[in-house]
């Protein structure tokens, strides 16, 4: 499934919502089943700083795809880091770097995106394509 | 105003004085409970505002024509109305500023020159970062020392060690009024007799004490006393800086530029009076201005049932917060007031922050500008719920079965 596909999906997932706190139990339902990041990669350096909740993110690239893992103290946190994970992991390097990531308008959670916003969200994406982008750079032809 | 011509107060009649109260959130009737962060605003001053910038739009002190001179005096007139709510000895003692933060690096700058190296500042470990950063950076510039007067598990000044810290080197004692975070309402008039007795200034931060109780700066004897207009129902972007007149005349201007100077040459510039010497530069006319409206509003309500009736939200609510297991509240001081933050095991602030304001709930969550107090509880934040006069005991139970909901989704 392409990024674009995949982010189709979500939004479909999220139209039956018509609630506001229905859409949030979905997202802390995600947030349960995130994938947790190796204890031992809780590290200073993997925290995102700018967030009220401590988010910290290991980006990998196994066999030319990235490979996304985080976990955070705060659940709501961790379900919207679980979407942007879902949306990237297995994709090269360069479409995660370039991609337009418009589902979190389309659900209805660009109020996490503000730059002052305590969950971070953007920090989170900045950090997510800064580690897609780094690879591509060093993996230059 | 006085006592008699005051209106019995009904927090249902003093609601429609607030537009901003009658609103939805996402569908909900709106709960404002972040009256710690920034209070509404009373029609009065909405009007203000409008017929300032609709009528009397013009700069002020130099101006010759009409609508220079009329918000001239409106402007003074809002300073003498300010230093009567306060009970300052003369308007010179009067300061307008951008806020409390403001004050307080001026006070920090400018008093801050009449300090040595070697001088002490004491400040709490419950204070604010407004009133520890500027702090720091005094005693970073001019080689003093800062120490801390250490506070109880419950939230409360331990007076005796704050005592130990006073000696003779000690300038100046910098102490919120009441906590941001705790409510804890600190004895700012014992804290200043005990100043005094070794020959150093105190300075009250009264962002969270004007709104909620009445001031007197003679009575409560303090040197500076700073607040915020947009926390007393006032504009954003004005507050004020009270200072005894002695002091500030002894002290050097913070700022430089027009309004605060009396003659400039290139080779030497004299300074105007108190309190113009403090407020270079065009200063927030229409805040100012409504700033005065704002205080004059409060000065017709009845401060003494409008404290009993706030005490009341605060206690109920943090009776029923109580009861939910997991639950600590953080802040039992004996004396606290309209402020109730809470912490639960297991359950991030933040994500009761944003379930609740789905409900239709503004509360604040986080650390609250008090990171060394959140240190010292060990907690990474709160959610606080923050009263005013025109909350009410439904909104109470709305916010405590949204607090219910919550934790049950998120657990």
């Amino acid at each position: 499934m392409t990024i674009e596909q995949k982010q189709q999906e979500i939004i479909e997932d999220f139209d039956i919502y018509d609630d506001w706190m229905n859409k949030y139990e979905y997202i802390i339902e995600l947030g349960k089943d995130l994938p947790m990041i190796d204890p031992t990669k809780k590290t200073e350096d993997r925290l995102i700083p700018g967030c009220q909740s401590r988010v910290w993110l290991d980006a990998e690239v196994v066999d030319g795809k990235m490979q996304f893992t985080a976990d955070s103290d705060a659940i709501i946190t961790k379900g919207i880091i679980g979407l942007l994970i879902r949306v990237l992991n297995n994709e090269s390097p360069a479409d995660v770097a370039t991609a337009d990531l418009h589902f979190i308008n389309d659900i209805g959670l660009q109020e996490h995106l503000s730059p002052t916003r305590a969950n971070g969200l953007l920090s989170m994406v900045n950090k997510l394509k800064m580690a897609a982008l780094k690879w591509s750079m060093e993996n230059k032809d | 105003m006085t006592e008699g011509t005051k209106k019995p107060f009904s927090v249902r009649e003093i609601r429609n004085e607030f537009p901003a109260l009658r609103q939805l959130v996402y569908g909900k009737n709106l709960i404002y409970f972040d009256n710690g962060a920034t209070s509404q605003k009373p029609q009065v001053v909405l009007d203000a505002i409008n017929r300032y910038y609709s009528k009397d739009n013009a700069n002020i002190h130099r101006g010759v024509h009409f609508m220079s001179q009329k918000a001239t005096t409106e402007f003074e007139e809002a300073r003498i109305i300010i230093q009567k709510y306060l009970n300052a000895r003369t308007r010179e003692e009067v300061i307008f500023t951008k806020g409390t933060t403001d004050g307080i690096n001026l006070v920090a700058n400018s008093f801050g020159e009449l300090l040595s190296a070697g001088d002490e500042i004491i400040i709490t470990a419950m204070e604010h970062h407004s009133n520890i950063v500027p702090w720091q950076m005094l005693c970073q510039r001019k080689n003093l020392t800062l120490r801390v007067a250490p506070i109880n598990k419950k939230g409360e000044l331990i007076i005796e060690e704050f005592d130990k810290l006073l000696n003779s080197k000690t300038k100046l004692v910098a102490v919120t009024h009441i906590s941001n975070t705790l409510g804890t309402i600190n004895p700012v008039k014992e804290l200043a007799q005990k100043a005094h007795a070794v020959g150093a200034k105190i300075l009250v931060d009264g962002a969270q004490s004007i709104q909620h109780m009445p001031i007197d700066v003679i009575d409560m004897d303090c040197d500076f006393f700073v607040f915020s207009g947009h926390k007393v129902f006032g504009p954003t972007g004005i507050g004020v800086l009270y200072g005894k007149e002695t002091l500030l005349d002894r002290m050097p201007p913070y700022q430089g530029g027009g309004d605060m100077i009396s003659k400039v040459t290139f080779e030497r510039t004299t300074y105007n009076e108190l309190p113009f010497k403090f407020e270079a530069g065009t200063p927030h006319i229409a805040g100012g201005i409504c700033l005065g409206e704002a205080i004059k509003f409060l000065s017709g309500l009845d401060i003494v049932a409008i404290q009993k009736h706030e005490k009341e939200l605060a206690d109920y609510a943090q009776d029923l917060l109580d009861t939910f297991e997991d639950m600590t509240i953080i802040g039992e001081a004996k004396k606290k007031t309209s402020v109730v933050s809470f912490s639960m095991e297991g359950v991030h602030p933040f994500d009761i922050g944003t379930l609740l304001d789905k409900q239709g709930i503004a509360v604040r969550t986080g650390h609250h500008c008090t990171q060394p107090l959140m240190d010292f509880f060990g907690i990474p934040g709160t959610v606080r719920a923050s009263f005013a006069f025109y909350n009410t005991r439904e909104e109470v139970d709305t916010f405590i079965a949204a607090v219910e909901k919550s934790i049950n989704m998120l657990r």
